[in-house]
């Protein structure tokens, strides 16, 4: 029980460190997949943890009148990032963490990270760090129902709302089509595009005044505090796709402790996200940046189609 | 045969759902094109859910009726709408007359309504297909919706089209399809239908110089 316990909380830090250390890389490559798809040449894989590196080396420049909560913002984000990856199941169902979170607290622990993001943007008074929090509250307090209804039918399905216990059965049950997870699914990209500030909402790339989001917020930031920001993004980005692919292709996650299980965990892992990779990048190349005022239609489209995954399933699927 | 049909029934469920996504992506559409697009993958999943429930169920004319949807409603139609809207130069967006979160809104409720209307025909159903029943109910509902909230006449003809599906659908999950001189005659009645209604598109926008079917409201000129 103790040995069990002890190579637990070894699993979970070892998904920490898988974490932080895959999260600039899954940056780096869908970046570069979106370059090649653009027919640009593409940027080293290894680009982000580079600029990582340097930014963190850089002399850090604060503007006069910034608060403390200016310089704890980074920290705090941060944070939430990396407890939200560890509550996730990447490489195991069968963390010791993993109930001392559900899926609604995941949630919650996304929306303190943004609730620090949009104060800490207007904390220096700067327009655009304002114009950056007001548009990413906005997506946010759309972007959340849409997410939680999606944890909802998921949770309809599994008959709890903790994700480890969601993946298990989803992934271990005899093999069931699940109409409802077709819809929850389409919601969830929708949802995962805007809350990662990726092209249809928002692009990661641009500091257009008229268009930017994530970026305005964090225009003020330097030096280490900026690395944090970006490390905190793209373990964001990270988190995401670790959700969408517990939730949607959970097949590959093991429920046990063991090293002969992360051979099989740690690939299966790699191979999903490298997929999830090309996908994202498709999908924003293949799309135009929206006008921030149909991003309200964009969510509320997505927080639609959840609704109707906990119709589809309560219609087709209760009943069995 | 029975031995196999959960994976059928939950295949035939899953092409259900599509239909009603594809359903909502119609009702939320704004170019004119995506909508005959949208409306040809609604004709690919019917032919392909009324092929499944044939082969689940073995009744030989449903194949016959899979084969009329695909020719019908995957090949024929698009062919016909998409040479209507070449030759009428109306490609542009589609303006709707309530905006289209709203439309959503109605719809989802529509779907809530649908959905506990047939819940007690269902349970008296005793086919393989009894579940889909509301979703078929639905997707009639929600291409009834298209036709109110449209002012056009293009999107109206194909929110009637889809309305088509839904019943045909509906007609599927409820009792295996209808005779066949039924479906023969419907199909018939949609091509004809269609053939008249792009006859009408010129009539229209001769009299009036648009296809907003408001101008029909008024009897004479001022």
């Amino acid at each position: 029980m103790n040995a069990n316990l002890a190579a637990g909380i070894l699993l979970q830090f070892l998904e920490l460190i898988a974490a932080l250390v895959l999260a600039p890389l899954l940056s780096g490559w869908v970046n570069q997949c979106r370059a090649l798809l653009q027919n640009r040449s593409a940027p080293p894989l290894m680009l982000p943890y580079r600029q990582i590196a340097k930014l963190f080396e850089k002399e850090v420049v604060l503007a006069g009148n910034a608060s403390s909560l200016f310089r704890a913002a980074p920290y705090i984000i941060f944070a939430c990032m990396a407890l939200a990856s560890l509550i996730v199941p990447t490489l195991s169902t069968d963390l010791p963490f993993a109930a001392a979170a559900d899926a609604i607290a995941l949630v919650g622990i996304f929306a303190l990270a943004r609730v620090f993001i949009a104060l800490a943007g207007m904390d220096v008074g700067t327009s655009f760090g304002s114009l950056g929090a007001r548009r990413e509250m906005l997506i946010g307090f759309l972007a959340e129902p849409a997410l939680l209804m999606v944890f909802f039918t998921t949770s309809l399905i599994s008959q709890s709302t903790s994700l480890a216990i969601i993946v298990e059965t989803l992934g271990h049950r005899e093999f069931a089509i699940y109409p409802s997870l077709a819809f929850a699914g389409v919601a969830f990209t929708m949802v995962s595009l805007a809350e990662n500030a990726r092209v249809p909402v928002d692009n990661p790339t641009t500091h257009l005044e008229l268009t930017m989001i994530h970026e305005a917020m964090i225009l003020e930031y330097s030096g280490r505090h900026l690395a944090l920001i970006e490390w905190a993004a793209s373990l964001k980005l990270y988190a995401y796709s670790c959700i969408g692919l517990a939730l949607f292709f959970p097949w590959g996650i093991p429920q046990g402790v063991g090293i002969e299980t992360l051979l099989i965990a740690m690939p299966a892992l790699l191979f999903k996200l490298a997929v999830g990779g090309v996908i994202l990048a498709l999908i924003e190349t293949l799309s135009a940046k929206m006008r921030i005022f149909r991003a309200p239609e964009f969510l509320g489209t997505a927080f639609l189609l959840a609704v109707l995954a906990m119709l589809v399933h309560l219609l087709l699927e209760a009943g069995k | 045969m029975n031995a196999a049909s959960p994976y059928f029934g939950q295949i035939i469920n899953l092409l259900a759902a599509i239909l009603l996504l594809l359903s909502f992506a119609m009702l939320s559409q704004r170019r004119i094109l995506s909508l005959i697009d949208l409306f040809m993958a609604q004709g690919a999943v019917l032919c392909a859910s009324t092929a499944v429930v044939a082969y689940a169920t073995g009744q030989n004319h449903l194949y016959v009726s899979a084969g009329i949807t695909l020719l019908l409603k995957v090949m024929l139609l698009p062919w016909i709408l998409h040479r209507l809207i070449r030759r009428l130069n109306v490609k542009w967006d589609v303006e709707t007359l309530i905006n289209i979160p709203t439309t959503m809104l109605i719809g989802i409720v529509l779907v809530i309504f649908a959905f506990n209307l047939a819940l007690p025909i269902s349970q008296l159903a005793g086919t393989i297909t009894r579940s889909t029943l509301g979703i078929a109910m639905a997707a009639v509902l929600l291409a009834f919706l298209m036709m109110i909230t449209r002012s056009k006449a293009v999107p109206q003809v194909i929110g009637f089209l889809s309305m088509e599906n839904g019943l045909f659908f509906a007609a599927t999950s409820a009792t295996y399809g209808m005779p066949m001189v039924v479906e023969l005659g419907i199909a018939l009645d949609v091509l004809v239908g269609m053939v008249i209604l792009g006859v009408f598109f010129f009539q229209i926008r001769e009299q009036f110089d648009s296809l907003d079917i408001r101008h029909l409201e008024q009897l004479k000129d001022d």
